[in-house]
C-alpha cells in the first residue's frame, strides 16, 4: 500500500492461497500472495516454471478462485463469485492475450473481435463499429474478413490484442504474448503494449523472459508460490 | 472502497445470448460441416417422412375399407346363404345329380318380420350369374334378383334412370337396371336406357344405371359381404322367381350340379345402431332353431366397422412405435455427433468462456446447433412425407389421407428430439473448466 495512498488500486490481491489436490497429496501453488497494481501500472509477473505463474494468472483472470484469501477487481471482492459472475467480470472488465493467439479458427479477423461483445448483449452494429475500430488500431483494417490461418503470427496476435481491448477492459492480461513468435513480431508486439500503456491501459504480462519483462514498469518476481521479489524500474531502466 | 461500483457487474445483460445471434452461430457451425450435418439430420428427415406416409396411406385404406362398410349400412344385418361344408364335400366327390337344398327361405323372413320388433325393412335377394347379351354383346355378369328398396336400403345410387318400381316387381315386368361396368361392354356406342338386354333366353328392357362402388378385391369385409360390384344388373325378386324358380343349375366339367336355394341374401334394416347387437342374437337364435345345418351367415355391418377402427388404433400404435424408434435413432445421431463437435471444439468453449460466456450461452450455442438440425429434418421429413402419399395416390392409385395434426405432431416431436438429445452434449460443453478447456490442443 506504499504507493497507491492517492490512487486506488484497480487489482488488489490479499493473501491469496491456491491448493490443489494431485491425487493424495495437497499442492500449493500460490501461498499467500499479496499484491497492489495501480490503475494505468505495466506490471510482467516472471519466475521460473511451477512457481505459480499460471494460477497466478488463471486467478487474476478469474478463470479460477483463490482457496483463500480476498482479489479486488476495481471496487468488488471477486474471489468468492460464481461461476456466471464470474464470467461476467471475464466478459466486462479483462482482456485475455495468449501465447498461441487462440483466435476462433472459423471466424473471420472482425467476428474475433466482436466475441466479447457478444456476450454483452451490444447491438450488432454497435459491435461492428467498434470491432473496426480497433481491428484499424492495431493496424489489421486491410485483413478484417480474413480467417486466421491467413495470417502471420504477428498479424494473429494483433487480432487477439484488438479483442483483448475492445471491451475496455480494467486489466488486460497477457501469458507469453510473444512465445510463439519470431524476434521481430514479437517485437512488434512488445511496440503494441508500450503504446497502450502510453494510452493509460493496465497491462499484466507473464512472462519468463528477462528481456521482456524489463519493458515493464514493474516486475514481481514468484518462487514458490510466494513473492520473491518487487522492483518498479525507472525510466532509464526500462530504456 | 466497496461503495463506488461504477460497472456493476449484475449488469443489464440479457439471460442469454441474443436469439438471433445463437442461431446465426449455430447455422454458422453447421454449415462448416455441411455433409456432417446433412447426414446427420437424414435421420430425422426418414424418420418424420415416413410417419406421416405410412399414417396417410393407413388413413387413406381404413378410411376406405370403413366407407364401404358404412356403404353395407351400419343399421343393417346381412344375411347370406353358405353351402354347408359337409354338402360341399359330397358334391365333389361324386356327379350326384339331386338337386342342393340349403339357405335362406322364405319362411325364415317370415318369421323375423314377425317375430321381432323394430326390424324396418327386409331386402332379400338372389344371386346368379350368368351372361347378359345385346346381340352379340355379352358381359358374364352377376344377376342379382332384388326388391324395389334396394338403392336406398344399401346407399347405392341410380346414375341415370331409375330403379324399378313396386308395380314393376308385382307385376313381374321384364326390367333390369345394370350395373356402370357392363354398360360400356353391351353398349359402347349410345346409352343402354330403353334397350333391351337378354338373359337365357329371356328379355329385360334398361331402366337404369348403377351408380359406380369402389371396389378393391383384396378387401376381406368385400369378398365376404359378396357387395355386388359394376360388373352387375339388376331385375325385379318376382321377375326372378317366376323366370328361374328355386333352382339353379351350374354345368361344370361335364357334370350338372343343381342347387336349391330361396334366397342368398336378405337384408335386415333395424330401428336404431344400439339395436343391431340384440336383433342380430335374436335373428341367429331364430335360424338356428331352423336349420339343422349351419347353411347361413351373419354379416353385422356395425361389428365389422367396430372391428376396423380396432385394427386402425393397433395400426397407430404399430405406427406410433415404429415413428418413436426411428426418431429415438435419429435423436442418438445427433447427439453423437454433438458430442464430437463438443470435444472437437474444446479449445474454441474454454476462449468463448474466457472472453465472457456464461455456462448458459454456452448451453445455448451448442442446443441451438442440435434445434436446427433436428428442427431442420423436421421440416424437410414433412414435406417429403407430405409428398410421398401424393406420389403413392398418383401411381398405386390407392386413397391417401394426411390428417392435419400428423404433419404438425411428427415435426414438434423432432425438435423435442433435438432439445432432448441436444442437452447432454450442451451441457457437457458447459460444464468443462475454462483453464482446462484453454489447454486442451
Amino acid at each position: 500500500m506504499t504507493e497507491t495512498t492517492t490512487n486506488e488500486p484497480i487489482v488488489r490481491l490479499a493473501d491469496i492461497r491456491k491448493a490443489y489436490q494431485m491425487g493424495r497429496v495437497a499442492v500449493t501453488a500460490l501461498d499467500g500472495i499479496s499484491i497492489d497494481i495501480a490503475p494505468g501500472d505495466y506490471v510482467s509477473i516472471m519466475g521460473p516454471s511451477g512457481c505459480g505463474k499460471s494460477t497466478l494468472l488463471n486467478v487474476l483472470g478469474c478463470l479460477d478462485r483463490p482457496t483463500s484469501g480476498n482479489y479486488f477487481l476495481g471496487s468488488d471482492d471477486v474471489s468468492r463469485l460464481d461461476d456466471d459472475a464470474l464470467s461476467e467480470i471475464r466478459g466486462a472488465r479483462l482482456g485475455f492475450i495468449f501465447q498461441s493467439y487462440n483466435l476462433i479458427q472459423q471466424l473471420t479477423v472482425l467476428e474475433n473481435i466482436e466475441v466479447p461483445l457478444g456476450y454483452q448483449g451490444r447491438s450488432d452494429e454497435e459491435s461492428r463499429a467498434l470491432a473496426e475500430e480497433l481491428a484499424a488500431l492495431v493496424g489489421l483494417e486491410h485483413r478484417l474478413h480474413h480467417r486466421p490461418f491467413e495470417l502471420s503470427g504477428g498479424q494473429q496476435q494483433r487480432v487477439a490484442i484488438a479483442r483483448a481491448l475492445v471491451n475496455d477492459p480494467f486489466v488486460i492480461l497477457a501469458d507469453e504474448p510473444t512465445g510463439n513468435l519470431d524476434s521481430a513480431s514479437g517485437a512488434e508486439i512488445l511496440r503494441v503494449f508500450d503504446d497502450l500503456y502510453e494510452r493509460g491501459k493496465t497491462l499484466i504480462l507473464v512472462t519468463h523472459d528477462e528481456n521482456i519483462a524489463r519493458r515493464a514498469r514493474r516486475a514481481i518476481r514468484l518462487r514458490d508460490g510466494r513473492v520473491e521479489s518487487d522492483v518498479r524500474f525507472t525510466a532509464a531502466d526500462s530504456d | 472502497m466497496k461503495a463506488s461500483a461504477s460497472i456493476s457487474f449484475r449488469s443489464a445483460r440479457p439471460r442469454v445470448l441474443h436469439f438471433k445471434r445463437v442461431l446465426r452461430l449455430g447455422l454458422k457451425a453447421l454449415w462448416l460441416h455441411k455433409l456432417r450435418s446433412l447426414l446427420t439430420m437424414l435421420g430425422i428427415v426418414f424418420g418424420v417422412c415416413s410417419v406421416i406416409a405410412m399414417l396417410a396411406i393407413g388413413e387413406g385404406a381404413s378410411h376406405e375399407a370403413q366407407e364401404q362398410i358404412k356403404n353395407l349400412g351400419s343399421q343393417n344385418i346381412i344375411l347370406r346363404s353358405v353351402k354347408p361344408p359337409d354338402e360341399q364335400k359330397a358334391s365333389d366327390r361324386g356327379s350326384q345329380s339331386f338337386a342342393l337344398q340349403y339357405g335362406i327361405t322364405y319362411a325364415d323372413i317370415r318369421r323375423i318380420r314377425g317375430s321381432l320388433n323394430g326390424v324396418e325393412i327386409i331386402l332379400p335377394s338372389r344371386i346368379m350369374r350368368d351372361f347378359v347379351w345385346n346381340i352379340d354383346r355379352r358381359v358374364d355378369s352377376e344377376i342379382v334378383a332384388t326388391v324395389p328398396w334396394y338403392p336406398s336400403m344399401r346407399n347405392h345410387q341410380v346414375l341415370a334412370g331409375r330403379f324399378f318400381t313396386d308395380q314393376e316387381m308385382d307385376n313381374r315386368s321384364s326390367v333390369c337396371v345394370l350395373g356402370t361396368e357392363a354398360v360400356p361392354a353391351l353398349f359402347p356406342l349410345d346409352s343402354p336406357l330403353g334397350k333391351d338386354v337378354r338373359v337365357g333366353s329371356a328379355y329385360y328392357r334398361v331402366v337404369g344405371i348403377m351408380a359406380p362402388r369402389t371396389k378393391s378385391t383384396t378387401d376381406e369385409t368385400e369378398r365376404r359381404t359378396t357387395q355386388p360390384v359394376g360388373n352387375s344388373m339388376f331385375i325385379p325378386l318376382e321377375t326372378a322367381k317366376t323366370r328361374y324358380g328355386e333352382l339353379l343349375r351350374k354345368i361344370r366339367s361335364g357334370s350338372i350340379e343343381q342347387e336349391r336355394v330361396e334366397l342368398h341374401e336378405v337384408t335386415v334394416k333395424v330401428a336404431s345402431p344400439e339395436h343391431v347387437a340384440k336383433t342380430a342374437d335374436a335373428i341367429t337364435a331364430l335360424l338356428e332353431r331352423h336349420h339343422k345345418k349351419k347353411d347361413y351367415e351373419l354379416i353385422v355391418p356395425l361389428e365389422l366397422l367396430r372391428r376396423a377402427e380396432r385394427t386402425k388404433q393397433v395400426f397407430n400404435i404399430v405406427l406410433g412405435s415404429i415413428a418413436a424408434i426411428s426418431l429415438l435413432v435419429g435423436g442418438i445421431g445427433i447427439m453423437n455427433i454433438m458430442l464430437a463437435s463438443v470435444t472437437e471444439r474444446t479449445r474454441e468453449i474454454g476462449i468463448r468462456r474466457a472472453l465472457g460466456a456464461r455456462r448458459r450461452d454456452i448451453v445455448a450455442q451448442f442446443l441451438a446447433e442440435s434445434v436446427i438440425l433436428a428442427g431442420a429434418g423436421g421440416i424437410i421429413g414433412v414435406l417429403l412425407g407430405v409428398f410421398i402419399p401424393l406420389l403413392v395416390s398418383h401411381f398405386a392409385g390407392m386413397k391417401t389421407i394426411i390428417t392435419v395434426w400428423s404433419p404438425v405432431l411428427s415435426f414438434m416431436i423432432s425438435a423435442a428430439v433435438g432439445i432432448l438429445f441436444g442437452i447432454y452434449p450442451a451441457r457437457r460443453a458447459a460444464q468443462m473448466d475454462p483453464v482446462e478447456a484453454l489447454r486442451h490442443e
